[in-house]
């Protein structure tokens, strides 16, 4: 006779499912943990420096002369140069990703899609570093046989490569989003006898907008914290100008110099990068998050 | 032929197929001038592509293949010259599901004219293309407000308001009261009274409660055909085929 046991309903500890789930937690707590590691070393360095350099004189002054007598620690020049990148950056990306996200999302056909997308987002792809020395070496003899005044390092050639470097973002999102407005709406235009471009423009464009715009800040936020191609080819020369033909400095460029440079560390002038770093930490970290809360509105309406 | 009117979309040995798929089978039909035409049938019957084909939505199906002819008003409108912008704003559409723009009442009414660069006053469109479409007097002091904010009844009040900016001929109904509530249905139902002195109107409905109640004519058709087409009152209570009759006395559908 064999006897028959009842199985067991009582809680059971499974050793491996919780050798598994702590792994799992681990892992997603490291990168949680860098993160905040990397905030408090910006956040704790900063500090020291702005013990000695009042955030005022930093933040207003005029004029970035860390390195050498008699020194300057306004950080407006090298945000002035970062923006006037990111500006000519947004010029060449913003409407050129938009129209491209007009025609792969209304106009092409699903082939021509599967084709164009992939290839435009094999662009986000190439090493930034690539993009630099293409500044230096095509686009700013290209911008001298036009321009013969201009400097050998300049904004515009910088601008103009890091344009090229974010347009697929706002094309490959800004499609993204033109995808996600309901068919319904097309057909209603259609229906009110609207031409293609009625409906691309102006049912299609407005009603996926503010996943557009979304798209335009993730980009130009990536457009402020880019770093090797400003630092190939727009210089090292910071300068309060609107000039895109002059040599200027990026904050990320600056960075740069100074870490590959003889400056000793523990010096005021080699705590700037940790202050120059958090400025730029701040504005990154606040167009990111002015993203998101564009893309949660956008999703929103249509989800 | 049915009606007293002259017909204003006839269609000819009509058929349309999506891929294999034959949905609608030699349709010869003819719809008169400024009254309502019903079709009916089962779901899958092929109503709604068959209404589609007067405005040529269909196109936006990518495997879809039409044959024969629909006319209106004496013009083939599947031959290559005809414009179909043109038609479209002729032969206006309401659909299934209300789709305002997610823009003002007043830009979703406004869109029509505006397109069509309509010389007059816009204000004046709007304010008449709302009141033909009873809903002026819950609107009128709230003309910017998202069109997405109203209810779903007056949602689709706007989009008719919307289709009648335009003055088209013709208005193409699909369902326009499946997504609604009753008291909401009424009042559509009550405006197509009002809208059919104007204007041609061809609703797709499964609900055959509604086709008796506010059609002049209905068409009956099942499995892609055209099985019976008359005079409302005839279809619902003389039918002279079997399959209609069983199905306006609901013994399947």
């Amino acid at each position: 006779m064999t006897a028959v046991t009842q199985p067991s309903l009582k809680g059971r500890w499974r050793f491996g499912e919780i050798l598994i789930q702590t792994g799992l937690f681990l892992c997603a707590i490291v990168s949680v943990l860098t993160t905040l590691g990397i905030i408090w070393v910006l956040l704790s360095e900063s500090f020291i420096f702005f013990r000695e350099i009042s955030p005022l004189a930093f933040f207003t002054g005029l004029k970035w002369a860390p390195l050498f007598e008699p020194r300057h620690f306004g950080v407006l020049p090298l945000i002035s140069g970062t923006l006037l990148i990111t500006l000519g950056a947004a010029i060449i990306a913003l409407p050129l990703g938009t129209f491209a996200a007009v025609f792969l999302s209304e106009y092409s056909d699903r082939k021509t899609r599967q084709i164009l997308k992939p290839i435009l987002e094999i662009l986000a792809g190439i090493p930034t570093v690539v993009y630099g020395y293409f500044a230096l070496t095509f686009v700013t003899p290209l911008l001298q046989k036009l321009y013969p005044e201009i400097e050998v390092f300049n904004a515009a050639s910088a601008a103009i490569v890091v344009g090229i470097m974010i347009l697929p973002t706002v094309a490959s999102l800004s499609d993204d989003a033109m995808r996600a407005v309901p068919g319904s709406l097309r057909y209603a235009g259609y229906a009110l006898g609207s031409t293609k471009y009625d409906v691309s423009f102006r049912v299609v464009l407005p009603s996926a907008l503010s996943g557009i715009v979304a798209s335009f800040v993730l980009a130009l936020s990536r457009a402020i914290g880019e770093t090797m191609a400003v630092t190939l080819a727009a210089g090292a020369t910071p300068k309060l100008t609107l000039n895109f033909f002059e040599s200027i400095q990026t904050m990320t460029a600056y960075i740069v110099q100074v870490s590959l440079g003889d400056t000793p560390a523990g010096t005021i002038e080699y705590q700037t990068i940790f202050a120059v770093g958090l400025t730029l930490f701040v504005i990154t970290l606040l167009m990111n998050f002015l993203a998101q809360k564009l893309l949660a509105r956008f999703r929103e309406r249509y989800d | 032929m049915p009606g007293e009117n002259h017909p204003i979309l006839e269609t000819k040995d009509l058929n349309i197929a999506y891929g294999t798929l034959e949905a609608v089978r030699h349709i010869n039909l003819s719809i008169p001038e400024k009254s309502i035409t019903a079709i009916i049938g089962p779901s899958g019957c092929g109503k709604s592509t068959l209404l589609r084909a007067f405005n040529r939505m269909n196109e936006f199906i990518a495997s879809v293949r039409t044959t024969g002819m629909v006319r209106f008003r004496e013009q083939n409108i599947y031959e290559t010259s005809v414009d179909v912008v043109s038609l479209r704003r002729a032969i206006g559409m309401v659909f299934q599901k209300p789709n305002p723009f997610p823009k003002t009442i007043f830009k979703n009414v406004a869109w029509g004219p505006r397109i069509n660069g309509y010389p007059g006053s816009l204000q004046q469109r709007v304010e008449e293309a709302l009141k033909k479409a009873a809903l002026w007097d819950e609107v009128s002091d709230k003309l910017d407000q998202d069109g997405l904010s109203l209810s779903g009844g007056q949602q689709q009040r706007l989009c008719i308001a919307r289709t009648i900016a335009m003055e088209p001929e013709v208005i193409l109904m699909d369902e326009p009261c499946s997504a609604l509530d009753p008291i909401s249905t009424r009042r559509i139902e009550d405006l197509l009274f009002e809208l059919k002195q104007r204007y041609t109107i061809v609703i797709v409905t499964h609900n055959m409660q509604q086709a008796a109640r506010v059609s002049d004519h209905t068409a009956f058709m099942y499995q892609g055909e055209l099985i019976e087409y008359g005079p409302t009152e005839l279809i619902f209570t003389r039918p002279k085929v079997k399959q209609t009759e069983d199905y306006v006395t609901g013994k399947f559908g």
